[in-house]
């Protein structure tokens, strides 16, 4: 187990043999991807996998472990480019771009090792995600000569990090370093951050995990509170059914990197291949 | 009150200078001057470092090799305009700062672009290299003056303590500008890619933007101090800007904890006694001298870094000696807005290399598909 | 022919830059450290030599490599094992700083005096004088005694460090702590152990290195050791840090290009900018040198 893992770590990614050329589509879905694919070194991590999210919707993503699900995050956010396939927000391909530019375009990711700016200030971790929106610019030279939009512009990003951290209760740890948080809040301010960059898709990654029942509750209401406050559409990896299931309202089942099954969460989760999956047999 | 904290430093420099101009027009002896003059350069370098080392996380080794530019270009234009203009002219003296940072800042952004490709401890290797590159191409280039060295209009006589007011509003400037890049949002773009380079990916910055506004601002002073250093010297030497020199300025910025402010203070402290003992340490002593320092390093860094101390450290350091004459309440969680903890920031030179025996060449180590994405074994 | 003596010379600079470099590879790959004063245990073995030729060339080589291994050993348990598992930065500054300290040293106690000891002279007296002055002639091809035992000696570590890591128990429990020390320790191997003889292992490189420029008659002062362990440390990124044939493959490179670009008067003065310069397009081309393996961070 160990030495294969190594093998995927020190393999890359082949280069797309021909470059993808982007084509926007017309597409009732947020993100809708085609044949979403990628090899490494041979191995087929993730094949054809085919996702249609509309709007507003809290979608899941899940899979015993192994199954690619973080690499399909790591493809539609731009660390790994597909080998196969494309996918699509709102209809416009970002297949191939840089991971800037992706979040640009308005997908925004949390990871599942935690990935925090860890000495910085809460405050300014979603500082940080504020940088690229119009109404934040500000070029170099204005903040070296301290003109007055420097300050203008700081002034404004500070009161809207305020802003997103009063709806994770994070506002009274502003001040405080991300490292010195603890777990639970670290990954609430990891959903602010990314939530910071202005997003059409949100992905979080094991949102849920190492937190208690309490955490958890609390979580699935900040979710959803998003989802109707910020007009938000959400793909979320998770491990725990009990939340899948209270918070999605379609699910995809991976397994060996291919989709096992998908859509309606309760009758995916009562899938007989699912349960075989999961419980191994 | 933010605001008068924040350039607190600033203004204490800008005070001093104002005091030392007046003083200089009375009359400073010369070896007063001279120390003057070296405490600038040391500040703008230790500085300017900083910029890569503390707020980008890259170990940069090769800053003399900026400063060499610096000094070679301006002290060159300083030549040809002194024989048309004068060598104490202003327009001689600005022409000389500005084409030497220019040239120096093209060459950041040169050493800058590995960077992109490169993890932290190959980088450092990179940079180390480039000084070296650009030590014996100016000792050898003949319109440079060769071996001999570049001869350069001395600010001699009267003049000589305007050097150091150059100097010291070089000093301000450098402060000013690297202050204000630090603590806007492209200073926390910088600071965000140091803390961790794929979260701020997605975040959405520009990693290859950024990281070469670091490197380019850092050569910028790099070179105004090598144009600075022109003016006080006769002659240059290429040899003066060897590795060894970029390591002493490592050495500041690092035993000043890699903040602004510390690095300017171990900047003057370091430089002082370094002039200080000197002059006043004859023969045996001088060597001595440099035991003491060498042993000194070792312990401070011992000290500073080692795990075994780390419950010894907190109990004891300065912040608690400060908690303890003004009483004032510890809360380890609770920061100020601005400050950060620069001593514990990682510089990224990750030391994963494996030993190996294998005699095999490593194909998909060549992706070029990958730019900026670094190695680790997490 | 005279390709010929350029490529041979070439191959004995560069397998002393390949030795040194070794020392380099070996503590990066095991202690994960720079060690910066590698180039000074150079200079240290170089003295050694001067202090024991007097009494008897062999002695005077075998106090070299024997103290240095033991000045190896001790500097990293006053220096760096304390600092082990803090920041890479803080290991790289001390390493510095015990660079500084045994130059400072050998200034305190050698003085100024640049001093030209050669073993060699002492154990072939004849042959290294008149006529022969140390060269082999066979018909139009010549070599120097010292080259000779250069390359003989580098062959004969490259040889034997390889099967050292590859057959014994202590080489095996090398590649282990490179590779994970946590676990190295769970499955018995006495890290403390391994990294020490890492650190002989290497010093006596570093020495055996002085050894073979003291046959050339090279010049010991105190700051001999800084270019060459430099122009080592680069052979050790070129080939592939922590790869022992890499080190062997780039110093032979590094050796190979300066004397051949020293061979040119009209380039000669650039050597150390064109070596410099293939680092850093080695790097470009293959980011971790030649040999080196490439670690992906998991996302």
């Amino acid at each position: 187990m160990a030495s294969t893992e190594k093998k995927a770590n020190t393999i890359n990614p082949q280069k797309t043999s021909k470059k993808h050329k982007r084509e926007d589509i017309v597409s009732e879905y947020v993100l809708e991807t085609r044949n979403l694919g990628i090899t490494f070194g041979g191995l087929k991590a993730v094949q054809d996998v085919n996702l249609k999210i509309k709007k507003n919707q809290i979608y899941g993503l899940i899979g015993p472990n192994g199954a690619g699900k973080t690499t399909v995050f790591n493809l539609l956010t731009g660390v790994y480019q597909p080998t196969t396939g494309a996918f699509y927000l709102n209809g416009k391909d970002l297949t191939g771009l840089r991971q800037d530019k992706i979040n640009h375009k308005g997908i925004a990711r949390t990871f599942q090792n935690i990935r925090l700016f860890n000495n910085m200030t809460v405050v300014r971790n979603v500082m940080v995600g504020l940088q690229n929106q119009p109404e934040y610019k500000c070029s170099l030279f204005e903040s070296i000569f301290l003109l007055p939009r420097h300050f203008k512009v700081e002034k404004k990003m500070r009161a809207r990090a305020k802003e997103i951290l009063k709806i994770f209760g994070l506002e009274d740890e502003r001040n405080n370093f991300a490292c010195n948080l603890p777990y639970g809040k670290q990954r609430k301010l990891e959903i602010a951050r990314a939530l910071a960059t202005n997003p059409k898709l949100l992905l979080l990654d094991e949102p849920a995990a190492g937190m208690n029942p309490n955490e958890t509750e609390d979580l699935v209401n900040t979710i959803k509170y998003i989802r109707d406050n910020f007009d938000m559409t959400i793909l979320l990896i998770e491990h725990d059914m009990k939340f899948v299931s209270g918070l999605c309202d379609e699910i995809t089942v991976l397994n060996f990197g291919t989709v096992l099954t998908e859509g309606n969460t309760k009758e995916a989760l009562n899938n007989p291949d699912v349960i075989k999956a999961y419980i191994g047999g | 009150m933010t605001f008068v904290k924040r350039y607190l430093s600033l203004a204490i420099i800008g005070t001093f200078t104002v005091i030392m101009a007046i003083m200089g027009f009375v009359g400073l002896p010369f070896s007063t001057v001279e120390l003057l003059e070296k405490i600038a350069i040391a500040i703008i370098l230790a500085v300017s470092l900083n910029m890569v080392v503390g707020f980008l996380g890259e170990l940069s080794l090769g800053h003399a090799g900026f400063m060499c530019v610096g000094a070679y270009v301006g002290g060159k234009v300083a030549v040809l305009l002194s024989q048309s203009l004068g060598g104490t002219h202003i327009v001689t003296v600005i022409l000389a700062l500005v084409l030497g940072g220019s040239v120096a800042a093209g060459c950041g952004f040169i050493v800058g672009l590995p960077a992109l490709r490169l993890r932290g401890d190959y980088l450092a290797i990179v940079t180390l290299a480039f000084g070296e590159i650009v030590k014996n191409i100016f000792e050898n280039v003949q319109f440079f003056g060769g071996q001999t060295g570049l001869r350069s209009p001395q600010f001699i006589g009267k003049n000589r303590f305007i050097v150091f007011i150059i100097g010291f509003v070089l000093v301000l400037l450098t402060l000013f500008v690297i202050q204000n890049v630090v603590r806007s949002k492209h200073g926390r773009a910088i600071t965000a890619i140091r803390d961790n380079e794929i979260a701020a990916k997605s975040m959405g910055i520009n990693v290859t933007k950024y990281k070469l506004m670091g490197f380019v601002i850092s050569a910028v002073f790099a070179g105004l101090a090598g144009a600075l250093y022109s003016f006080t010297q006769s002659n240059i030497q290429a040899q003066t800007f060897d590795y060894n020199y970029s390591i002493e300025i490592l050495v500041i910025v690092v035993l000043g904890g890699m903040t602004i402010n510390g690095s300017i203070i171990s900047a003057v402290l370091i430089t002082f006694l370094n002039i200080f003992l000197q002059k006043n340490l004859g023969g045996s002593f001088a060597i001595a001298k440099d035991i003491i320092y060498a042993v000194v390093l070792i312990l401070l860094v011992i000290y500073r870094n080692a795990p075994a101390l780390k419950s010894f450290r907190e109990k004891y350091n300065f912040q608690a000696l400060w908690r303890k004459i003004f009483k004032r309440k510890h809360n380890p969680a609770k920061v100020k807005d601005d400050a950060a903890r620069w001593d514990v920031v990682p510089t990224k030179i990750e030391m994963n290399e494996v030993l190996s025996t294998d005699v095999v060449i490593d194909k998909t180590g060549d992706n070029s598909a990958d730019v900026g994405e670094r190695g680790g074994n997490k | 022919m005279e390709f010929l003596n350029t490529f041979i010379n070439g191959l004995s600079v560069g397998g002393v830059y390949a030795m040194i470099a070794l020392g380099y590879t070996m503590v990066y790959g095991i202690a994960k450290m720079l060690n910066f004063a590698h180039g000074d245990i150079i200079m240290v073995g170089a003295y050694m030599i001067v202090l024991f030729l007097p009494i008897n060339p062999i002695v005077a080589i075998i106090a070299a490599i024997v103290l240095c291994a033991l000045l190896g050993i001790f500097i990293e348990k006053i220096a760096y094992k304390p600092l082990r598992g803090a920041s890479p930065l803080a290991v790289l500054i001390t390493a510095i700083g015990v660079s500084y300290l045994l130059q400072s040293l050998a200034q305190a106690i050698a003085g100024p005096t640049t001093y030209h000891p050669n073993p060699l002279e002492k154990l072939f007296p004849k042959f290294m004088g008149e006529p022969t002055y140390g060269i082999i002639k066979i018909g139009a091809f010549q070599i120097k005694l010292s080259t000779l035992i250069t390359l003989i000696c580098v062959a004969l570590v490259m040889i034997g460090l390889t099967l050292f890591v590859k057959k014994t128990k202590i080489g095996r429990a090398m590649v282990a702590v490179s590779e994970d020390k946590g676990a190295a320790q769970l499955m018995g191997i006495n890290v403390n152990n391994i990294i020490m003889i890492t650190f002989a292992i290497g010093s006596s490189l570093a020495a055996l290195a002085s050894v073979l420029t003291t046959f050339e008659s090279a010049s010991v002062e105190t700051t001999m050791g800084s270019l060459p362990g430099i122009k080592a440390f680069t052979a050790a990124v070129i080939g592939g840090i922590g790869s022992i044939p890499g080190a062997m493959i780039g110093g032979i490179i590094l050796g190979l290009v300066e004397c051949f670009a020293q061979a040119f008067p009209r380039i000669a003065p650039y050597t150390v900018a064109i070596e410099f310069s293939l680092l850093i397009i080695v790097l470009l081309v293959k980011p971790t040198g030649i040999l080196g393996k490439k670690r992906r961070e998991k996302v």
